[in-house]
């Protein structure tokens, strides 16, 4: 039997809900000290900017287009989980996985082709945030779409509906992480 | 050790709406009833306390006969040195204060006395224990690999920390972060747990003004650490970076800044000192509540003083780093956010003296190491305003006398508020009500060896004794006599101390052996943990019988009333 604390809602707010808020209060610090090192190096490195240059912009907003999709998608497998459209639900969290994989695939090959001319995570401060930080995001773009995968699993059955949304909430925070990162990165050459 | 914790379902009538747990052995692997994971958070902080303080001997013995033979040690090098003050601070802080103050007594006490059952993730809560336990394996397991434990000092900065040519401890130093970093994701899970559960479990009836000062503070303290560990964990993977692949985050040779560490473990390292005060200044409150049969003065004042403390917490990092080369105009915003925020913790200790004076003042153990509290923490505390003024600080930094300060308020903290803890809700805990004549022998002998320990040691900071030297008859100025005496009388204070705490786990098992049995309300308190069995079934209360709120927890000696206490759940028609 559920303890009785799991089922009380003094707020008036889902647990849940509560939960994933709190949780992505950390994740922000976590990724606000990251980014706040990033910014005042980069401030003091002007020349950082040549590494900067060799990232290839068309290719991050290809991916920042992929992944603001999936959002899109992750919000329509809401609407169908509000409906109590279980099995549509599901297929829209598929889709937003297939957008997370389709990210995580071009950002492999983004890597491979820097590494293999010779820009790694130790040729200097810059590659260093660089793959330190956008790894951080890929790591959890993966561990979102993993848990997406189990509540996709349920939902499919009508089962847990109320999952989609929070798993939806992580995704866009996801999404806005790599919104800060795709311009700091890529962009400010 | 502790049976009756084990016996928490049994000697209670069941029925089909009973929670049940798993039994025997696989319990301590899988139960999620939160006093069982509080129990495992408790004792794993209580043997890791034995380590530290074991670590405190050795080091304490080799400073005061150096090159000693120690007991049950050996001979002290100056690797092994650095390695045990190192860890000794990262042990007691991570594995003994956080673990016993925040998460042993949260998770005991947050579902307790806002009426729930349990935590409202109890299997994140389950999970967030197995995270620590491993975490507690890997740093024993750093002091033991090639090399052996990491001894850059508990704030690890580099270069010393991330240069394994530096600190030649390869092995220790990585494994040293990795076990701080599981340690903070454990509470991390927890935290969110205590927060949630706060917010959305309350007894009906419960506003947030009637939730007790403990809880509150424990509440407010793992948001604090929530909002505060974010860019260290950042930092931990930059260390971790630094240290294998041999990026250079932290080396100007590459671009990077050692300062950068600085303020990210720093921008953690202070609100952190709140994050465990918080809990102990909680239970002081209740406490001294309790015992001097009196309303708490000021219950709202507290809370909001204590968010603000927290908020202004934030602020004040830097004043770790006056001499780290920081610009001095900065230096002279965080003197003045540092003397700030002494104002709010003078103010919670002039709330403690205000709801004592008038109060029937009972000299309970409990209250004893409450007061002790009090009294100690101020001394801490008035020491920090000669290390926060950046003047001052130039000349005390890195000397005895910046090692007393924090050992004036984390040894309140972490000791005196955890025993006024555990000598509170023992008998809610275990069902037995604990000796206290042998209690008061225990906290005699440990406050005054504490004083003798640590007065002595300002003494020797305002001669100008630098803080990491392991053996001080290689410098002929500070090998002067009279300090040498002084190290002396505080090592054998700390002896003394170490093994007064002999008499407290002889307490424990003569209590577990033939205590007399507690009563559900033995001390005559108000919140809801004093309504229900002792020690309380599986699931807290009977399913039908959960209780209802009222009123706030402090209603002691209302005038009209019969009773000096007035609980929390007790319906007001009946003595109207």
């Amino acid at each position: 039997m559920r303890p009785i604390a799991t089922t009380r809602a003094a707020t008036g707010i889902a647990t849940g809900k509560l939960a994933v808020w709190w949780v992505l209060a950390s994740e922000v610090v976590i990724f606000g000290g990251l980014l706040a090192s990033y910014v005042m190096f980069r401030l003091g490195h002007p020349e950082w900017a040549d590494a900067a240059a060799v990232t290839n912009t068309t290719i991050g907003a290809f991916n920042t287009f992929v992944l603001l999709t999936s959002s899109l998608t992750a919000v329509l497998a809401h609407q169908a989980a509000e409906r109590g459209d279980g099995p549509k639900a599901a297929r829209y969290l598929y889709m937003t996985i297939l957008g997370a994989a389709t990210f995580i695939g071009v950002k492999t090959y983004e890597w491979w082709y820097e590494i293999s001319h010779g820009y790694t995570i130790t040729s200097n401060g810059f590659w260093a945030f660089y793959y330190s930080a956008a790894g951080l995001h890929a790591f959890h773009v993966i561990a979102g779409a993993v848990i997406m995968a189990f509540v996709a699993r349920d939902a499919a059955k009508n089962l847990e509906l109320h999952r989609v949304e929070l798993i939806g909430i992580y995704w866009h925070f996801v999404d806005i992480v790599w919104i800060f990162l795709f311009p700091l990165l890529y962009i400010a050459k | 050790m502790v049976e009756p914790a084990v016996d928490l379902t049994h000697g209670h009538p069941h029925d089909d709406h009973a929670h049940h747990g798993p039994e025997g052995w696989k319990k301590y692997l899988w139960s999620t009833d939160h006093k069982v994971i509080a129990m495992q958070y408790m004792f794993t902080g209580m043997f890791m306390a034995l380590v530290g303080g074991f670590m405190a001997y050795v080091f304490r013995m080799q400073l005061a006969f150096p090159g000693i033979n120690v007991p049950g040690f050996g001979m002290v090098s100056m690797g092994e040195y650095n390695a045990l003050v190192t860890n000794h601070g990262t042990i007691m802080i991570f594995w003994v204060a956080m673990p016993v103050l925040l998460a042993a007594f949260g998770n005991f006490l947050i579902p307790l006395m806002v009426g729930a059952d349990d935590m409202v993730f109890p299997k994140i809560n389950r999970l967030s224990f197995q995270v620590f336990f491993v975490s507690t394996i890997v740093i024993l397991a750093s002091l033991v690999v090639e090399g052996g434990g990491f001894a850059g000092a508990w704030t690890a900065y580099p270069p010393l920390s991330a240069n394994e040519t530096y600190n030649l401890t390869p092995l220790g130093s990585t494994l040293w972060v990795i076990g701080v970093g599981l340690e903070f994701v454990a509470f991390l899970l927890g935290g969110i747990n205590f927060i949630t559960t706060l917010m959305n479990s309350r007894a009906p009836g419960m506003r947030a003004f009637d939730v007790p000062l403990v809880v509150w503070m424990i509440v407010v303290a793992s948001i604090l650490f929530m909002l505060s560990v974010g860019p260290l964990l950042a930092g931990a993977i930059m260390l971790i970076f630094d240290q294998t692949l041999g990026t250079g985050f932290f080396n100007p040779a590459t671009g990077g800044d050692p300062i950068l560490w600085q303020h990210l473990f720093w921008f953690f390292g202070h609100p952190e000192v709140y994050v465990v005060l918080l809990p102990a200044m909680g239970v002081v409150i209740e406490i001294i509540a309790t015992f001097s049969r009196k309303k708490v003065f000021g219950y709202r004042i507290v809370i909001f003083t204590v968010v603000a403390t927290g908020v202004l917490s934030f602020f004040v990092w830097a004043h770790h780093q006056f001499i780290a080369g920081i610009d001095p105009r900065m230096a002279n915003i965080f003197t003045i956010t540092t003397l700030l925020i002494s104002v709010p913790i003078a103010e919670l200790c002039f709330v403690y003296i205000a709801t004592l004076y008038g109060g029937s003042i009972r000299l309970t153990t409990p209250m004893l190491w409450a007061l002790a509290f009090v009294a100690e923490f101020l001394i801490g505390g008035v020491t920090g305003i000669f290390l926060g003024a950046a003047g001052a600080d130039i000349y005390f930094h890195d000397t005895y006398f910046v090692l007393a300060h924090f050992h004036y308020t984390f040894f309140p903290i972490a000791i005196i508020g955890t025993y006024a803890a555990f000598t509170y809700w023992f008998p809610k805990m275990f069902g037995k009500m604990m000796d206290e004549r042998l209690g008061k022998w225990h906290f005699w002998l440990t406050i005054i060896p504490f004083n003798t320990i640590f007065i002595p040691l300002f003494v020797l900071g305002m001669g100008g004794q630098h803080r990491r030297i392991s053996n001080y008859s290689g410098f002929a100025e500070l090998a002067r006599d009279g300090f040498q005496d002084i190290r002396v009388f505080a090592t054998v204070s700390l002896l003394i101390m170490l093994a007064a705490q002999f008499i407290f786990f002889y307490n424990c098992y003569k209590t577990w052996r033939s205590g007399p049995k507690a009563p559900k309300n033995p001390w005559k308190a108000n919140s809801l943990e004093w309504t229900t069995e002792s020690p309380p079934p599986h699931g807290n209360w009977h399913p039908d019988e959960m209780p209802v709120v009222y009123r706030g927890p402090y209603e002691f000696s209302v005038p009209g009333r019969v009773d000096d206490y007035w609980p929390q759940n007790e319906p007001p028609q009946r003595d109207s």
